[in-house]
């Protein structure tokens, strides 16, 4: 251990390299790349990750939609074909059901009206929600609050407008909160204005009103357009999302087996499928990544065996002089673990510098197409590792063929 | 200080093997100023390389320093060259890429020799040989003579006991062998033993004692007079 810390050993190592500018610009380069690219495609793939997080992330990922559409088989006297709606009976049997497995459920009833405050007017989503929407779709709200249980039992005229209903129809820094617009010339209040996700979006911009007050204002009754549905953790998600249509298809008379009667879609399944897609491209990474890693070390260690045989005659000169194949090994190990070592960082850096890169340019503003994208420091230690611990090895090749001739043998060497 | 009996080396060609030395006895005392002389292939350079442990023997016994050479694994070889042993080779062999300097410094650095004082006494052995200020010249700037004289410094720097130099001046003019032999005659004169292999009767004959060899095996040993 010693020797490493002499500095005649590097002095030595210095000199070998200097001396040999072609080949340790070659392996630095050999090995940059590699570590180079696996810290590039990892924080790449990362940003992806995160960028579908993001998409994902204002909504409760174990969230099943339910809604009615027609039937497509004949079924207990009724033709096919036959339309009908959800209703809160629906809901009261669910959650007794399901009491277990259903976290919270969201009935919700949907239109599009004009929206008018004083001179200005615009059409937009309606939207009769209860205060839980909140929690399976969080809102942002830049004012005020949104819907509330007090809103629902009162069957209050408020309204939470999307900022861009507010922008439309107010003017400039103007305070919404307590003004009233006019939908189909019944005045709201605005208790709250909010910022829309960019990403997943079912109701656009929308202006979202108490459900009971829905209810009577369109003359709904008990009939409800469609529901969200989230799991309790740790429920199997699809196994709940068959027994529901099951037993909604019992309720409503309908053919077991109608492919067509209900539409669902189930966010934790489509979550699953981007997950998977993810994974295949770390995978993909992983592999490119080491197969470039691995390429990358054999490179060092071919330039080394080159480079020995083009120094067999000085490793005969320095085994005449008495030099110890101990010596000898150590040297040519020590150039070979010095030339990965800075390789490697080389390639860190270079690659943080890129990733940085990315983020400055793909991964700021609303449609970043790379969020956050970064690399486990200890991943790239043990990549780092790895690889000169690989460089050692590798490089104990050409030490042992530099040692194993008779110095006199080295000699004759031209 | 050296002693070899029934030295025996065959090289192997192939299926056959080429007998090379067929049995030197040879003793060369502490001091002495011995140069082997023969037609060229007669087996000099192997018998030098096998005093040097830069090769090993086949039969017969080699005593080096009173040690008897068996078995001989590489460290070991390598630390007796160290200790013992200078060499001076007809190329001059020395690394291109290192100054004089730091050529003649190479032996004291596998002899554990701090930086400094490694390049003090380097310098002293290069002001020995008439190229102090030649020290930061790379190999290429010099010329041959020059070359063999930092070789010779560096063969002297570890204090040897025996300098081995195989055709020390083959590549020299005749001026600047003069002043190689005249370099080794001094070397001698400090007590050091000197074993050089010539085809050159005049550099011989500057030597103390001239040993033939002849298609393996030594045909007439005499004192000079010198
Ligand atoms: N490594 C080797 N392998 C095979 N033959 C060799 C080897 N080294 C020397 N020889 C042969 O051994 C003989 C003696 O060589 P050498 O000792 O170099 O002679 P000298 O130095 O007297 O010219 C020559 O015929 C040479 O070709
Ligand atoms: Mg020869």
């Amino acid at each position: 251990m010693k020797f490493l810390f002499d500095s005649d050993t590097w002095q030595e190592i210095y000199g070998s390299i200097r001396k040999n500018k072609g080949r340790t610009v070659i392996t630095i380069i050999g090995v940059l790349w590699g570590i180079f690219l696996l810290v590039v495609l990892l924080g790449a793939a990362r940003g992806m990750e995160n960028n579908f997080k993001k998409i994902f992330g204002t909504f409760a990922t174990n969230s099943v939609f339910v809604w009615t559409q027609s039937t497509d088989t004949p079924f207990k006297g009724y033709q096919k074909g036959r339309r009908f709606r959800l209703t809160f009976n629906d809901i009261e049997v669910l959650k007794k059901q399901y009491s277990n497995e259903i976290k919270l459920l969201a009935p919700r009833n949907q239109t599009s009206n004009l929206v008018v405050k004083d001179f200005k007017s615009g059409n937009f989503n309606v939207s009769g929600d209860y205060p839980v929407l909140d929690k399976i779709q969080k809102k942002n709200l830049i004012f005020g609050r949104f819907l509330n249980t007090n809103d629902i039992l009162r069957k209050s005229k408020v309204c939470v407008i999307a900022e861009d209903i507010y922008i439309q129809l107010f003017d400039k820094n103007v305070d919404p909160i307590g003004q009233y617009i006019k939908i189909n010339n019944i005045n709201y209040k605005v208790v709250g204005v909010y910022k829309p996700s960019n990403n997943i979006n079912f109701d656009g911009d929308a202006v979202y009103i108490p459900f009971t007050t829905f209810q009577i204002v369109y003359n709904r009754g008990n009939k409800i357009d469609w529901m969200m549905i989230t799991a309790n953790e740790g429920v199997d998600i699809e196994q709940m999302e068959q027994d529901i249509l099951l037993s909604l298809k019992t309720l409503h008379k309908v053919h077991p087996d109608d492919k067509r009667a209900f539409g669902s879609v189930n966010l934790g399944k489509e979550i699953g499928k981007i997950t998977g897609f993810l994974t295949g491209m770390q995978f993909l990474t992983w592999f490119v990544g080491i197969a470039t890693l691995i390429a990358g070390v054999f490179a060092i260690g071919n330039i080394l065996l080159i480079t020995v045989k083009e120094r067999t005659k000085e490793i005969g000169i320095r085994r005449a002089l008495g030099a110890t194949p101990k010596e000898i090994k150590q040297q040519i190990v020590l150039e070979s673990v010095f030339l990965t070592t800075v390789a490697g960082m080389l390639g860190i850096i270079f690659g943080a510098l890129v990733l940085f890169l990315m983020d400055v340019t793909l991964g700021q503003g609303p449609d970043a197409t790379l969020i956050n994208p970064t690399v486990n420091i200890p991943i790239i230690l043990i990549a780092f590792v790895t690889l000169v611990v690989l460089g050692t090895l590798i490089g104990l090749i050409p030490a042992h063929m530099a040692t194993v001739i008779k110095p006199i043998e080295a000699l004759r060497e031209e | 200080m050296i002693r070899i009996e029934k030295l025996h080396k065959s090289y192997p060609i192939g299926k056959d093997s080429l007998h090379v030395l067929k049995g030197i006895d040879l003793h060369i005392k502490e001091g002495e100023f011995v140069s082997i002389m023969g037609s060229s292939g007669s087996g000099k350079s192997t018998l030098l390389n096998i005093v040097g442990l830069l090769d090993g023997h086949d039969e017969g016994d080699y005593y080096l320093n009173g040690q008897l050479i068996e078995n001989l694994n590489e460290k070991k070889a390598a630390i007796l060259r160290n200790k013992f042993l200078g060499f001076v080779f007809q190329s001059f062999n020395l690394i291109s890429y290192k100054t004089a300097l730091e050529n003649v410094a190479l032996p004291l650095y596998y002899k554990g020799m701090k930086r400094k004082e490694r390049l003090q006494v380097a310098m002293d052995y290069l002001d020995k040989v008439g190229l102090k200020d030649w020290a930061n010249h790379l190999p290429n700037e010099l010329s041959g003579g020059q070359k063999q004289r930092v070789a010779i410094a560096r063969a002297l720097v570890t204090k040897p006991k025996v300098v081995l130099a195989d055709e020390p001046t083959g590549a020299l003019d005749s001026t600047t062998t003069d002043s190689v032999m005249e370099l080794l005659k001094e070397i001698n004169d400090e007590g050091m033993t000197v074993f050089v292999i010539t085809h050159e009767e005049e550099v011989a004959a500057q030597t103390k004692r001239i040993v033939r060899l002849k298609d393996g095996v030594i045909i007439s040993d005499t004192l000079t007079g010198n």
